[in-house]
């Protein structure tokens, strides 16, 4: 049926026959006639999981099939949602070894775009994780990848376009309770955030950072650093059900927010009672995982606020060596030009080679802006600095970067789509490797 | 207490969802289809998700004597049969076999099924009793009367199913879902505030259970939109196209 398909920045929109089989001689059906592209949850930002001719929903396969209690093993179909997960093995005592900001992703997506958490220098992306994935290939024909096959590693961080995962191996970490202890850093600038980083021993660490402040307070942001949380430091009330938290109640955005909502002037409000408010937790605290991992999960459809046309979401990696400058550049023309959103995220990753994946040792800064031209123009200007310093970009928050700067940013690229022409695998293509020659 | 809940036509989005629904509540679920062996991977889905263990039965609707399929198991506490068959109503009006399947599908065979239930639970003195029927059998309209009056017919039967057992600790949920995205409706462009997940459903139908509903609508707006388009004067709506 053809429907209007848009990531989850509703930008760009893009008219595609979308397709919804359940069962892999329906998908196998879909094959060969034409451009395909599965598609999860459609959490990715731009045009990922999104092709014209042939777009295939693959929430149609979304079983848990087996569980190894003793080794954590979780043996999924692709389109089973991380929620799902955590809701059926936490109680049990297990959590996902690795998630983004959202649970609302499926495992085929975190797979195809090699998800990293908040404690990627640490555990690695997804991939590091699974045992084995199941790919549907061009002729229909299921294949069984495992760490070291070619296949693997070109399908962990390859974005759909080396075919459709039907299943996966996934090593779930042994956790002992629901709840995270939470260190928050209260710090005046980059520098500052950047030292409470790198001396951080703790599992997660990530940082939210205020674009729009300027001088003094260019960086000014809060790090959060966390654990899971062991039984004793739990209350003793909650000791006995170490798993349960309380409940979140979820809100909503019923209506596009009008396009002129969401201004400098609102967002730079939002940034200092959010910054104020979080400034009198700072120290240590127990938070529960919901609300540690999944913060803006309580808000349903919250990219809403950004009105009709949607969003960006600009999302790029800096090699260590030159992450201070970089970053220091990219906010600093941010600030400047006013156009900054309250979503401004900070992370350090660790090293990981890759055929496609994102991550590589150094910093990621992930922002919004609202997808109007002036700030379509601002991330061009961005686009300079990530170059000038050696920065990747991050395919699933993509909608707009042109196949030149990716190019010349990835060296990865060309090869990447070479092995591609050389395995047959052209025939799955989104509007995102159709714009960019992937 | 966990209850047992048994499924008729099992395969169905909307049935999934209800099994999954009470499954997670503690409920000890059996699903009946055809080619049951063919449910083995969601039996299975649900008891990772859920704990319990899940039970297949062979069932069909159109069997002649459902009395012994209700004979072959423990009677449960719970029955919903989620059977029926949308069929294409612009051929179907000029192929009287393919309109005598939706007719038989979502009228005959689901109620003589339930009636076996009801017997059963009756003489049990308790049970619950869910139909899904559809908003379609509120009013029949040009674009879907065939399958409409099958199902209309099936909310009259379960309305007098409901009626004759209401004194007997027995009772009767009928279910009138508007638009759902399953299978059924894959094909469809349906409008999307006014059509439910199968998740929702599955909320909606436990809830009704345990709170003895009679006749629920889901989405709640449909009871609205149907009770305007039950209004209309036949003069006037036989010439509307909706
Ligand atoms: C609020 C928010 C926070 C986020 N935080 C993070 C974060 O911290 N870290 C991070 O890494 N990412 C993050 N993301 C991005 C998100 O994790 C990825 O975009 C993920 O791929 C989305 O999964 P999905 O199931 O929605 O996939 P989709 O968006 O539907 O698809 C994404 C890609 O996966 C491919 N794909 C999906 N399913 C399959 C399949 N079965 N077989 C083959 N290819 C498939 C698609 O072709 C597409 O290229 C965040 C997103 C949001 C909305
Ligand atoms: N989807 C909607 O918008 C909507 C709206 C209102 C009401 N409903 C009703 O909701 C119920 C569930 O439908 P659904 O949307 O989930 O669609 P569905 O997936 O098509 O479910 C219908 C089910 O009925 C089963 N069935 C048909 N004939 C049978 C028979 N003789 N014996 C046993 N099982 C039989 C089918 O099984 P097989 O796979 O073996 O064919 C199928 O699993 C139906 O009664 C439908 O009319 C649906």
């Amino acid at each position: 049926m053809r429907r209007d398909v848009s990531g989850w920045g509703r930008f760009p929109r893009i008219e595609a026959e979308v397709a919804r089989p359940r069962d892999e001689a329906s998908l196998r059906d879909l094959l060969g006639r034409g451009p395909v592209i599965a598609r999860g949850n459609g959490r990715s930002y731009g045009d990922s999981a999104a092709q014209p001719k042939g777009t295939v929903d693959m929430r149609g396969f979304a079983r848990m099939l087996e569980f190894d209690a003793t080794t954590g093993v979780l043996t999924a179909e692709a389109g089973v949602i991380l929620g799902d997960v955590i809701a059926a093995f936490l109680p049990r005592g297990w959590f996902p070894p690795v998630t983004p900001g959202t649970k609302f992703v499926t495992l085929g997506g975190m797979i195809a775009a090699d998800v990293h958490g908040k404690n990627h220098r640490r555990d690695g992306s997804f991939g590091r994780h699974l045992a084995w994935v199941d790919v549907m290939g061009p002729d229909g024909t299921v294949t069984r990848a495992a760490p070291g096959d070619e296949l693997f590693a070109m399908t962990v961080g390859g974005m759909g376009l080396t075919g459709v995962i039907l299943r996966c191996a996934v090593r779930l970490m042994p956790v002992t309770t629901g709840w995270i202890r939470q260190e928050m850093h209260v710090t005046p600038d980059l520098d500052a955030a950047m030292q409470v980083f790198e001396a951080a021993q703790s599992q997660y660490a990530v940082a939210w950072f205020d674009c729009l402040g300027r001088g003094a307070s260019l960086g000014r942001s809060l790090v959060m650093l966390g654990d899971h949380a062991a039984v004793a430091d739990l209350p003793a009330a909650r000791q006995a059900r170490p798993f349960e938290v309380p409940l979140r109640r979820r809100k909503s955005v019923p209506l596009d927010v009008p396009g002129g909502a969401l201004n400098r002037h609102t967002i730079r409000a939002f940034n200092a009672v959010y910054h104020a408010a979080n400034a009198r937790k700072a120290g240590a605290s127990l938070v529960d995982w919901d609300r540690y991992f999944y913060p803006l999960d309580a808000v349903q459809d919250w990219n809403r606020i950004y009105g009709r046309k949607g969003f960006a979401q600009y999302q790029v990696v800096l090699p260590l060596a030159s992450a201070r400058a970089g970053l220091a550049a990219l906010l600093d023309t941010i600030a400047k030009a006013g156009q900054g959103s309250f979503l401004a995220v900070l992370k350090r990753l660790g090293p990981q080679d890759s055929r496609l994946s994102f991550p590589m040792e150094g910093y990621t800064l992930a922002l919004d802006f609202p997808a109007r031209a002036s700030a379509l123009a601002l991330l061009d200007r961005l686009d300079r600095i990530t170059l000038d310093h050696g920065g990747r970009y991050y395919l699933a928050k993509d909608a707009r970067v042109s196949a030149e700067t990716l190019h010349r940013a990835d060296p990865r690229v060309p090869d990447f789509r070479a092995a591609r022409v050389a395995q047959n695998m052209a025939g799955f293509a989104s509007a995102q490797s159709e714009r960019l020659g992937l | 207490m966990s209850r047992q809940v048994t499924l008729l036509g099992a395969r169905s989005d909307i049935a999934l969802a209800c099994a999954h629904e009470f499954a997670a509540a503690g409920d000890l679920v059996t699903l009946a289809a055809r080619r049951a062996e063919t449910l083995t991977a969601d039996a299975r889905d649900i008891e990772l998700r859920h704990g319990g263990t899940v039970t297949l039965r062979e069932f069909d609707a159109l069997a002649p004597d459902h009395a012994e399929f209700v004979a072959g198991a423990d009677l449960p506490d719970v029955v919903i049969c989620a059977v029926g068959l949308l069929g294409d109503q612009t051929s179907d009006e000029r192929d009287a076999a393919a309109a005598s399947a939706v007719f038989r599908t979502n009228f005959e065979g689901p109620a003589l099924a339930l009636a076996a239930y009801a017997n059963a639970m009756e003489a049990r003195g308790s049970g619950v009793i869910v139909g899904i029927s559809s908003v379609a059998g509120d009013r029949g309209r040009a674009t879907n009367y065939i399958y409409g009056s099958a199902k209309a017919g099936f909310t009259a039967y379960l309305s007098g199913l409901r009626n004759r057992l209401a004194k007997t600790g027995v009772h009767v949920v009928t279910v009138k879902p508007g638009f759902v995205a399953t299978q059924m409706t894959e094909h469809l462009d349906l409008p999307d505030k006014l059509t439910a997940q199968p998740a929702e459903i599955g909320r909606a139908v436990k809830t009704a259970v345990e709170r003895r509903k009679d006749v629920i609508y889901v989405r709640g707006v449909w009871r609205l939109i149907m009770g305007i388009i039950r209004a209309i004067p036949e003069r006037v709506f036989k010439k509307l196209s909706i």
